[in-house]
């Protein structure tokens, strides 16, 4: 880009990337992975990281590293804090009965963020399907031959996220960065099945497993060899 | 926490090699008209979901808001984008700027690629040096690239 004209300056989250890169100008901002700009709904915060970052376009050489001063950590050591729905219908799954006990805090908390990162095979009307397709893996079961939609890593991705926004209605703030995470994968029904079938994927020699869930959750099954 | 461990995990990821980049001086901040290119793999409500190893960059005007992403990584913080775009894409902030004359203006358009990448090689050879052109084309000064 520089040498198309451009000049360039990086929001650097990891800054020994940065160090060994050496792009011409980068900003390493000590925050959150996801959340380069550190504070979601804070907008004084956000320009302070912007205007910090285009200060460096004023170097006359480069590279240049500067740090941002104020350092924000993830909180995936505090799970959450956020009540679970009872068990309402003894004819269902624990892990589907949990899911849909969520659906009124997901849509107040779409009506309230006016979007979803929920549909990347399934929607929130259809959030049982991947959950019951992970009810079969976890047993050892294939999920090819169920007929769902997309692939379970595209499952996972849709039923995390609809959990996340649900909790952020039920806390009624923004989570701290990997707080709805680890309450997801630490306190729910369907986090501990999604932890079961990636243990049953690894056991089964399935290429993905390693993906299905962050694996700073689950570091007792290890990576990939 | 989390990030901490993935952060060290990156201390022995081989990355690509640039000698000798070139450093392109901008005009008076005042002047430039900025861009924003991320990585989080943003895409329209709709649009087709981003999967792994794509290369491709998507173009979106500056004033749309309909967006989603589908990074395919979950190896990072989910929740602050869902509940505000500008954590990541700070499109908003970036008008702001513009409107208070800490930047000459916003560019037409902005760009979005999809990180977690395992190799580059067709952004380096092909796809970065289109969306370096098209940001020239727009009249772009200043890049700030934001990855996830």
């Amino acid at each position: 880009m520089e040498a198309a004209g451009l000049s360039t300056v990086i929001l650097a989250l990891v800054r020994d990337t940065a160090e060994r890169l050496k792009p011409p100008r980068a900003l390493c901002v000590p925050f959150p992975l996801g959340r380069p700009l550190g504070k979601p709904g804070d907008a004084a915060f956000q320009r302070s990281v912007l205007k910090a970052a285009l200060r460096l376009t004023t170097a006359e050489e480069g590279p240049v590293l500067e740090d941002f001063p104020e350092e924000i950590s993830d909180a995936a050591g505090e799970p959450l804090a956020c009540p679970l729905p009872p068990r309402s219908r003894d004819d269902l799954p624990a892990a589907v009965d949990e899911a849909l006990g969520l659906r009124a805090a997901y849509d107040r908390n779409l009506a309230a963020a006016g979007r979803t990162l929920v549909g990347r095979a399934y929607d929130a009307d259809a959030i049982a399907e991947p959950i019951e397709g992970f009810l079969t893996i976890a047993e050892g079961g294939s999920w090819k031959e169920l007929g769902l939609k997309g692939h379970p890593l595209q499952w996972s991705r849709d039923i995390t996220s609809y959990y996340e926004e649900a909790a952020a209605a039920l806390a009624g703030h923004v989570p701290e960065a990997r707080a709805a995470e680890s309450w997801f994968y630490q306190k729910t029904v369907t986090g501990k099945l999604l932890l079961d079938a990636r243990a049953t994927l690894k056991e089964a020699g399935e290429p993905y497993w390693f993906y299905l869930v962050p694996f700073t959750q689950d570091m007792e099954l290890g990576r990939p060899g | 926490m989390s990030d901490q461990i993935i952060r060290k995990g990156t201390n022995s990821l081989e990355l690509p090699d640039f000698p000798n980049p070139a450093f392109h001086r901008p005009p008076p901040l005042a002047e430039a008209t900025v861009a924003l290119v991320t990585s989080a793999g943003l895409q329209r409500e709709g649009d087709k979901i981003w999967s792994g190893g794509d290369e491709s960059f998507r173009v979106f005007a500056s004033d749309e808001r309909d967006l989603t992403f589908s990074q395919m990584s979950n190896n990072f913080d989910r929740s602050g984008i869902a509940a505000d775009f500008n954590v990541a894409y700070p499109i908003d902030r970036l008008e702001e700027l513009a409107a208070e004359g800490t930047i000459g203006a916003v560019a037409p358009r902005h760009l979005s690629f999809m990180g977690a990448l395992q190799t580059v090689s067709t952004i380096i050879s092909d796809t970065g040096i289109a969306a370096a052109k098209q940001l020239r084309d727009d009249g772009v000064d200043i890049v700030v690239l934001t990855p996830v």
